[in-house]
């Protein structure tokens, strides 16, 4: 071993991490010191800040990384080259545009999250925490310390860093899945369970990271790439430490084996909450795998083929065949991203350059229709309308939690048109069709992979997202061309006067009372009450988050070239 | 085999990919209007909504009539250069460039393209017309026409594209819009699903289109035409073209409902007249010929991709004709004569360089007088309260007098009468059929004998159609409404193209045919087309196929205009029943792919309720909200998840260390 050097800290390579971090304590303080009245606002205007305050100072950074290749800082723990930037520029942006969504309330002043988190569900507590409007602020700094874990990840340069990373960016993320406002039970489960299994998986990364540091005797990524290059007696030692790294990283990523967590944390998480998860803990992690395949276990490429290649073929089948049988849009959704994963572990095993721009690429298009769906998700709600009986307090119809069962969605393109067209936009670029930033990220990552020579992955790709068009097409003909469901036991004959009747009015609450007067006329239904679908009415800002979604997945679809050209200009690793 | 090879390297390469030039100024330029007008009045159409139902449909005819003054004005353009530069190729722009990868978004103006645009908008614009009084009574008109204007930009792009790929956006675009019409009466269950399974055997043709696309990628780098089809040697082994020429096929045969993707179009027919006339029947289901024929070089260096294409056409060519002697409803009798005569187009594109010519002159003329049959079973129908069963027409000649005369000229141009359209195109398929191939005598006698046959089964059907329909008793049934049927004569709007299309049933095969007019305009594509000799002499063949048609034409008037036709089906014999059902298709599909299919769905059901979820998960959501049970299913479950992520591990260190060793 060495004597110990004091590493030179270059503070503004580092300045996109410290800006989040910084603005993270802050906002813990602020929770502290400001008055509950504009917490909320400080919280808000403060994380907001900090993210583009990131994203500027990536793009300070990027001219001298795209002249010297990038730079090393703390002696090696955290290396800011041209991925690293990419990366950290569509974290901080996803994350900006997730923010909007997580900050939205709806008009009568509900987000996303429970009132108070620490109050049993059910109890009285919870529900006087409701009626006094009382809000979890704390959700903004969770978030920030969530981002900026992401953004060190991709960016670490030795194991432990990676490690640390790992679980900054975990426990906050832990936290807020177990948050939701409606369904608060299914939302602790599901806590619960990423909780346990990313534990499981920390685990085993740490033993991964142990077994390579004894085969390697470091943690540096090029040290460690240097002693395998040397031929020794542990291979062995070396593989199995390989492979449990990896499977840490494949946890984070979703895919299967490791996937199984992530179906049902999609569907307890608060939805906005989901869409930040799916959209940037997996461009965070796939940038991760990206730089330890391509500069640490390059001398491993052959015998950790296989793994990858079983993992990548796994994760496109089941992902695939597993969300064509789903009920559920959010599940449908977290089935979907996992088959996502599939596809950009393609661009992975090529092993090239195409191969570096084409997941760079495929991250931010995937990411940014990914919060602009489960955008949606959280604004397609249940309203219950009470039929017949006295007049209720709260009137005749209340907004309920998100409408996520399929049958829900039917006839959405005929109440809310935009609306349903958005969301359709978002499909199809999921579904990779031509003219959307999914069909551009597609094409790139299995030309990649054709390039490098993994052809039959392409094909299982190419085949895979085929028979995946069947279900995001079948949600498009549901809101488009399919009447709304009525009553569970109705006749499709009866449809014409029960649709009058249940069909969710455009207009949102002022029609609340004519619909009410309307089914008051039907004998059948006296006091029960119907749940029928609606779209919220928010404050706005996730209505803009949508929007910039929608347009970024048009924009990069019809021109992704100055995109990629751009990635292309700065994607080498810093060995 | 080895004839067409030979013959494929033997024609001066430059005479089959000839240097197109590119345009930068001049009256070409103005060759997007084609496909931006009729994708205007669409957006216009669809974005305006209800604010537009008044003048919408006057906007979509508009729209494709001016596409149509536009393709004129390109055509009289191109007669004005030489043979030898009518290859043009407008450079729009550059399209995606992705480091090894750079695709410009152009357009190429030939005379094989310049064809087809000719007839979609022609044609396209004769059916918007028709379909404004034929549409009247639809509350949804104004979206009909959006997604009419629709489908003829999506058919412009995919024969003006330059580039496999921006062919392939047409490909999607045209599949969508006949998607969209094929269901537009979606609030019907039976057409909803016809929709469905037209789009699902259409998908399994993408795919063979995106595996070719993927193929010619790796193979030349690139997809457009100007390299995938300059016919250099060396860059392909004829394994790899034979590849790239079967999965085009797969396409060709979704596309064009050629075996064994055929069973679509039948239920397709669910669709408004105007759209079995324009996308079924003309323009459409025949992308699959212009995608094969347009991929001439390709296919002439791949023998074996050939043969199968002929085998495809044989055996659809045969199919349909069998079908369609059986089928009681006029629309799925076109249906099955249009995929019958697309199986000859298809064969006459697999004999090659000798066919090629002859496949898109029988299209061109089967665009005319298969849309003027439909049109006019359009007009049967609205006169006839919407019935489609033959059975119950009859003696209609004296109620319908223009629909029987333009009835008439496409009847007869399609069995093959002398001197109308389909005599001309059809004979010389025939004639091909019958050149002999070099190394195996036997094909020019099997598929000429085919198509001989089949022109007599052809002639029998459609006489029989025609037959059953206009002449004989009067079988009519009440009205739905309980009246009596009156059979009147269509609007004005609906008979003018009728008479226009039947003006083209009579001459244009006769007009394209003399001189080698049409053989020669096509030249500067498909390059010489040298003659062969048949292994018969042609006047044989001729005399023979017009006996045959006769014979067919005789049985038909014996059976059905001059005896009784049973309003109620007889039972028939074994192959009658068949043809009834299509010949069993849908149980074969069932059986090859739905069954497996569902099958692999319900155990996956299965698996994800039991193995991933377990069976309480349905129960489980509602408890979890009503409180209770959760804790004892929670640990249950993670434990289950840890378990299969552990066991996951273990089998991929394993399979690493056995790899290793």
């Amino acid at each position: 071993m060495t004597e110990f050097i004091a590493p030179t800290v270059d503070w503004a390579a580092l300045s996109p991490v410290v800006i989040v971090l910084l603005a993270a304590v802050v906002g813990v303080l602020v929770e502290a010191f400001v008055p509950a009245r504009v917490r909320r606002t400080v919280q808000l205007a403060l994380a907001v800040v900090a993210l583009a305050g990131a994203i500027i100072a990536v793009a300070a950074l990027w001219s001298g990384v795209e002249e010297t290749g990038g730079t090393v800082v703390l002696g090696g723990s955290l290396l800011v080259d041209g991925p690293t930037l990419v990366l950290q520029a569509t974290i901080a942006l996803l994350a900006l545009i997730s923010l909007l969504i997580i900050a939205d309330r709806t008009e009568t002043g509900e987000d996303a999250f429970a009132p108070n988190a620490a109050a049993v569900p059910g109890s009285d507590y919870e529900e006087l925490a409701r009626r006094k409007g009382v809000q979890q602020t704390e959700i903004y700094p969770l978030v920030l310390f969530a981002t900026g874990g992401m953004l060190i990840f991709p960016a670490a340069g030795d194991l432990l860093t990676l490690f640390v990373a790992l679980e900054v960016l975990s426990l906050p993320l832990y936290l807020l899945t177990g948050m939701a406002r409606r369904r608060r039970l299914l939302s602790q489960e599901a806590s619960m369970k990423y909780f346990l299994l990313g534990a499981f998986s920390s685990a085993l990364l740490l033993f991964g990271i142990a077994l390579v540091y004894g085969y390697s005797g470091s943690l540096r990524y090029s040290e460690i790439a240097e002693a395998t290059q040397v031929p020794g007696g542990l291979d062995s030692l070396l593989l199995v430490g390989s492979v449990l790294l990896l499977s840490g990283l494949l946890f984070k990523v979703g895919a299967v084996p490791f996937h199984t967590w992530t179906p049902d944390v999609y569907q307890g998480a608060p939805t906005p909450i989901t869409g930040f998860m799916a959209a940037c803990t997996k461009a965070a992690a796939f940038g991760a795998l990206l730089r330890i395949v391509y500069t640490m276990l390059p001398g491993l490429a052959w015998d950790l083929g296989v793994v990858l290649w079983t993992v990548a073929i796994l994760t496109m089948v089941v992902g695939t065949v597993a969300a064509l049988v789903q009920t559920d849009m959010k599940r449908v959704l977290g089935y979907s991203s996992i088959a996502h994963a599939g596809f950009i572990l393609t661009g992975i095993i090529a092993l090239n350059e195409a191969g570096i721009v084409a997941v760079l690429f495929y991250l931010f298009v995937y990411g940014a229709a990914t919060v602009g769906a489960f955008g949606i998700v959280w604004l397609v709600r249940e309203r219950a309308v009470r039929h017949g009986g006295p007049e209720g307090t709260h009137g005749h119809s209340s907004i309920l939690g998100e409408a996520t069962h399929l049958s829900q969605w039917a006839g959405l393109g005929r109440t809310h048109p935009l609306l349903a067209l958005t969301f359709a936009l978002f499909l199809l670029s999921f579904a990779g069709i031509p003219l959307t930033a999914g069909f551009a990220g597609k094409f790139s990552v299995f030309s990649a992979a054709v390039e490098g020579g993994a052809w039959p992955l392409a094909l299982i790709g190419v085949l895979a997202s085929s028979a995946a068009v069947f279900f995001y097409v079948r949600i498009i003909v549901l809101m488009f061309f399919t009447e709304p469901a009525g009553e569970p036991d109705g006749e499709p004959a009866a449809a014409p006067s029960g649709v009058t009747a249940l069909a969710p009015s455009a207009e949102g609450f002022a029609l609340a009372g004519d619909a009410a007067v309307s089914v008051q006329a039907e004998p059948v239904v006296q006091t029960r009450s119907t749940v029928t679908t609606t779209v919220v009415g928010t404050e706005g800002f996730a209505v803009v988050a949508i929007t910039v979604c929608a347009l970024l997945t048009i924009v990069l679809g019809v021109f992704p070239s100055p995109v990629l050209d751009l990635i292309a200009s700065v994607a080498t690793f810093l060995p | 085999m080895h004839t067409l090879t030979t013959l494929a390297a033997s024609l001066p390469s430059d005479s089959f990919a000839p240097a197109s030039e590119t345009v930068r100024a001049g009256v070409l330029l103005v060759a997007p209007l084609l496909v931006g007008l009729p994708l205007l009045s669409a957006a216009v159409l669809l974005l305006a909504g209800r604010r537009s139902d008044r003048w919408g449909h006057w906007l979509g005819v508009l729209a494709s009539a001016a596409s149509f003054v536009v393709a004129a004005v390109v055509f009289v353009a191109m007669l004005q250069r030489s043979a030898d530069s009518r290859v043009i190729d407008v450079t729009l722009g550059t399209w995606i460039d992705a480091g090894a990868f750079q695709l410009d978004a152009g357009m190429r103006l030939d005379p094989l393209s310049l064809t087809f645009v000719l007839l979609v908008t022609f044609v396209g614009t004769l059916i918007h017309i028709y379909a404004v009084a034929y549409m009247d009574h639809d509350a949804d008109r104004r979206r009909f026409f959006a997604y009419l204007n629709l489908f003829v930009a999506a058919m412009l792009i995919l024969v003006l594209a330059d580039s496999y790929l921006l062919l392939f956006v047409g490909w999607e675009g045209v599949g969508l819009a006949s998607y969209l019409l094929i269901g537009f009466w979606n609030y019907n269950t039976e057409y909803a699903v016809a929709a469905k399974k037209a789009f699902v055997a259409n998908r399994i043709g993408d795919l063979g289109l995106i595996i070719a696309l993927g193929i010619m990628f790796a193979t030349f780098g690139a997809v457009d035409f100007g390299t995938v089809l300059s016919g250099e040697d060396g860059i392909a082994s004829e394994a790899t073209l034979t590849a790239i020429g079967l999965m085009l096929l797969l396409a060709a045969c979704g596309k064009s409902a050629q075996f064994p993707l055929q069973s679509w179009l039948g239920d397709a027919m669910a669709g408004p007249t105007p759209v079995s006339a324009l996308i079924h029947a003309a323009t459409m289901v025949t992308a699959g010929v212009y995608l094969i024929v347009r991929s001439a070089p390709l296919f002439d260096a791949a023998p074996t991709a050939q043969l199968v294409v002929v085998i495809v056409g044989a055996i659809t060519l045969l199919f349909g004709a069998i079908v369609g002697c059986a089928k009681d409803d006029i629309k799925k009798a076109l249906a099955a004569s249009t995929m019958s005569q697309i199986g000859y187009m298809i064969l006459a594109a697999g004999l090659g360089p000798v066919g090629y010519a002859f496949a898109i002159f029988h299209l061109l003329t089967h665009g005319f007088f298969k849309a003027g049959l439909f049109l006019g079973a359009g007009s049967v129908m609205h006169g006839m309260d919407d019935q489609v069963n033959m059975r119950r027409f009859g003696g209609l000649a004296r109620y319908m007098t223009i629909t029987w005369l333009t009835f008439m000229a496409g009847w007869l141009a399609i069995i093959g009468i002398p001197p109308f359209s389909g005599f001309f195109s059809k004979d010389k398929i025939i004639e091909a059929a019958f050149v002999p191939v070099d190394g195996a005598p036997w094909r020019a006698w099997v598929f000429g004998s085919i198509t001989m046959l089949a022109a007599g089964i052809t002639a029998f059907y459609m006489s029989r159609l025609f037959f059953m329909t206009f002449e004989g008793e009067r079988r009519w049934s009440a009205k739905r409404d309980g009246s009596a049927q009156h059979p009147h004569e269509s609007p004005k709007t609906m008979t003018w193209p009728m008479i226009v299309l039947a003006v083209g049933s009579v001459g244009l095969g006769f007009f394209l045919n003399s001189g080698g007019r049409f053989v020669e305009w096509l030249e500067p594509v498909l390059g010489d087309t040298e003659h062969h000799e048949p292994v018969l002499p042609i006047w044989v063949l001729t005399v023979l196929t017009l006996a045959l048609v006769l014979l067919g034409v005789v049985i038909a008037w014996r059976r059905y205009a001059v005896s009784q036709v049973p309003v109620v089906p007889p039972v028939g014999t074994a192959l009658t029943r068949a043809a009834r059902v299509d010949l069993y298709q849908d149980e074969v599909n069932d059986i090859a792919l739905v069954e497996p299919g569902q099958a692999l769905t319900r155990s996956l059901v299965y698996a994800d309720r039991t193995v991933i979820d377990g069976t309480v998960t349905g129960v489980g959501l509602s408890t979890v909200l009503l409180g209770g049970w959760v804790r004892r299913l929670q640990t249950g479950y993670v434990r289950s998840y840890a378990a299969s992520m552990l066991l996951g591990l273990v089998v991929l260190v394993v399979v690493v260390l056995l790899v290793q060793s």
